[in-house]
């Protein structure tokens, strides 16, 4: 039995970094994450064999160090493992997981939720079809898969949209076109940010890089652009229907790549019972933590994109700063030395997050995004209707439980992680209040069998 | 009718894994995930829904579950979270029955969510 410190879930930047400092202060750790390699979403199959495609670029291989850090003795990964629950027993955080088919339990006096985040549902009319995907879907193919999209339309908005394009365009698969949603209102009401930008500089010179080369290569950029419908030909192709500046284009394309962002990942933290707020700048759920990722729930914390969106950088610096905490509460290090070790990721924190709310207010989700009306599905699993919705409402169903009752949004697999923040929306729209959804365990189904046959493991005396 | 896949060809990268779909066979390479593999071999549908639509893996990440299909027997399996192994034998899952045997679970039962 190995007694352990520290379970992390999620190896991304916020949870690799975590791992290695806490680590390097003496506490024990345990990592945990569903996929089969270490990287999160930024930097995932990044430590693979063969080298990574060249055309991934500067900020993926970035990454590397990060991946290095897991070295430090004391960490122990376990891959392709699932988090299904937290709870608490004998007072202390627990974590069960699944992993080919068996789940295990965990103990540790501190538990670092380190999820990362998901892409923004995207719905409008077609958004079901085959070959309709979000564009960071596509790049995990890149990255896993070495997949390129072919002739792809980028649709959407956010920096991370421009990014796919300029990987697509340096590996010879450029898109044919990158339809954007951000109209000059969005940049306007962004420009008061810009004087916080300044400490971000760097990092806007990056964002600028990226929307020349697509100028560069001539790809067309269509704005303002609302609308989306797609619609399915015989030979699989779509048909991508929209308007820009009140003109109406339709584009033909095997792949049409949406994208409206990103969102924090809180099935796992609202399940486990950690207080959560709405975060109306960046239109999202996001659990209420202190400045150090502590929460509410005793021996659980929150670092990086899953505690709210700030990129690879403030993950890495967040996830610093929680393991610095937790090395306190464990009585490795003293106030002093935390607060003296802060420094230098309080301040690359700092200089991250100088630049989101810029981000936030220039990428803005448009409205008919975020609360979409008529035959629009809302509930990918169950397929419910935005119409439907607003007809359970007026029907007199209220918030989002009545809703679900009604027509069974958000009762399907993925468990309202695509539809509960379109369902916010609705119910927004419709002047209903939108409480927080709730999420229950297991956040992942598990097979019933696996439940019975819970194997132990690595428990620490209580 | 078959579509085409939605990326490019890729560059033969050595060995390839073999398995079947639908009793057709279907390859992958080292790495791939059912998903990856499936996007890679065509643009057809890999399920239809509840109520018969056509759909494809989606969010490549494990959040959605619209990547499910019944692989060695198992229904309701990611695909876009389970690695390509040779001799894997896959179907296609069509309409509610799968997915309603796995709405029955504990996971789906958060009526009150
Ligand atoms: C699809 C996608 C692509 C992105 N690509 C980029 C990019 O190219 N460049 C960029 O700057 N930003 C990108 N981002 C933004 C990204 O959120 C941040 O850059 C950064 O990766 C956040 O770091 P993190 O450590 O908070 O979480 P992540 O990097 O997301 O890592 C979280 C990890 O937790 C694991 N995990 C989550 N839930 C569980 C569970 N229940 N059980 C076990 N493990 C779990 C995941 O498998 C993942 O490895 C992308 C985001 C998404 C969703
Ligand atoms: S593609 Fe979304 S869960 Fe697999």
């Amino acid at each position: 039995m190995v007694d352990v410190d520290l379970i992390i879930i999620g190896a991304g930047p916020a949870g690799m970094a975590a791992a290695a400092t806490s680590a390097q202060g003496g506490a024990r750790v345990l990592m945990l994450d569903e996929q089969p390699q270490a990287g999160g979403q930024i930097y995932r199959n990044l430590g693979a064999e063969t080298p990574p495609p060249a055309y991934l670029g500067a900020s993926y291989a970035a990454g590397k160090p990060l991946l290095a850090g897991l070295r430090t003795a004391g960490i122990t990964g376990e891959f392709n493992a699932t988090v299904w629950r937290i709870d608490s027993d004998a007072g202390m955080p627990r974590v069960l997981w699944s992993r080919g088919g068996t789940s295990h339990a965990g103990q540790a006096p501190h538990v670092l939720l380190a999820g990362g985040a998901q892409e923004r549902p995207t719905p409008f009319e077609g958004w079901t079809l085959p070959g309709v995907m979000p564009a960071g879907a596509a790049q995990i193919l890149m990255k896993t898969a070495q997949l390129l999209p072919r002739d792809a339309v980028l649709a959407g908005s956010g920096p991370l949209l421009y990014l796919i394009a300029a990987q697509l365009i340096d590996a010879g698969a450029p898109p044919q076109a990158l339809v954007e949603t951000q109209t000059p209102a969005m940049m306007t009401r962004a420009m008061r940010h810009l004087p916080r930008v300044l400490l971000a500089l760097p990092e806007l010179a990056k964002g600028l890089a990226l929307i020349r080369k697509i100028t560069a290569a001539g790809i067309p950029r269509y704005t303002s652009a609302a609308g989306f419908h797609a619609s399915m030909r015989t030979d699989g192709r779509l048909d991508f229907s929209f308007t820009a500046k009140g003109r109406a284009h339709t584009l033909c394309t095997p792949i049409l790549l949406t994208h409206q962002g990103v969102i924090p990942s809180t099935h796992i933290s609202r399940a486990a019972g950690i207080a959560h707020a709405w975060n109306p700048a960046q239109q999202a759920i996001a659990p209420v933590t202190d400045r150090w990722g502590g929460s509410d729930v005793e021996g659980l914390h929150i670092a990086g994109d899953g505690a709210g969106i700030g990129g690879a950088e403030a993950a890495r610096a967040a996830g610093e700063l929680a393991a610095l905490d937790i090395l306190r509460r464990l009585g490795r290090i003293d106030k002093n030395t935390r607060d003296r070790q802060a420094k230098a990721p309080r301040r690359a924190l700092t200089r991250a997050m100088a630049i989101r709310p810029f981000l936030d207010a220039a990428y803005a989700p448009p409205p008919e995004i975020l609360a979409p009306d008529g035959e629009t599905i809302v509930c990918r699993c169950e397929e419910i209707t935005a119409a439907e919705i607003r007809q359970s409402l007026e029907g007199g169903a209220t918030g989002p439980r009545g809703v679900k009752t009604a027509t069974r949004a958000g009762m399907g697999p993925c468990q309202g992680r695509m539809c509960d923040l379109t369902l916010r929306g609705i119910l927004e729209n419709c002047g209903a209040a939108p409480a927080l959804p709730r999420a229950r365990t297991p956040i992942k189904p598990v097979a019933l069998g696996e439940l019975a046959a819970l194997a132990p493991h690595r428990k620490t005396k209580a | 009718m078959t579509i085409d896949s939605r990326f490019l060809p890729r560059p033969d990268a050595g060995a390839l894994l073999h398995m079947t779909l639908d009793g057709a066979p279907i390859t992958a390479r080292a790495g791939d995930t059912l998903a990856a593999a499936i996007l890679a071999a065509s643009g057809d549908a890999s399920r239809h829904s509840t109520m018969g639509t056509p759909r494809t893996a989606y969010c490549m990440m494990g959040v959605c579950f619209d990547c499910l299909i019944e692989v060695d027997g198992q229904p309701n399996t990611q695909a876009c979270m389970v690695a390509a192994r040779d001799g894997m034998v896959l179907a296609r899952q069509n309409g509610a029955r799968g997915l309603r045997k796995l709405s029955s679970t504990p996971a789906q039962s958060n009526a009150d969510g």
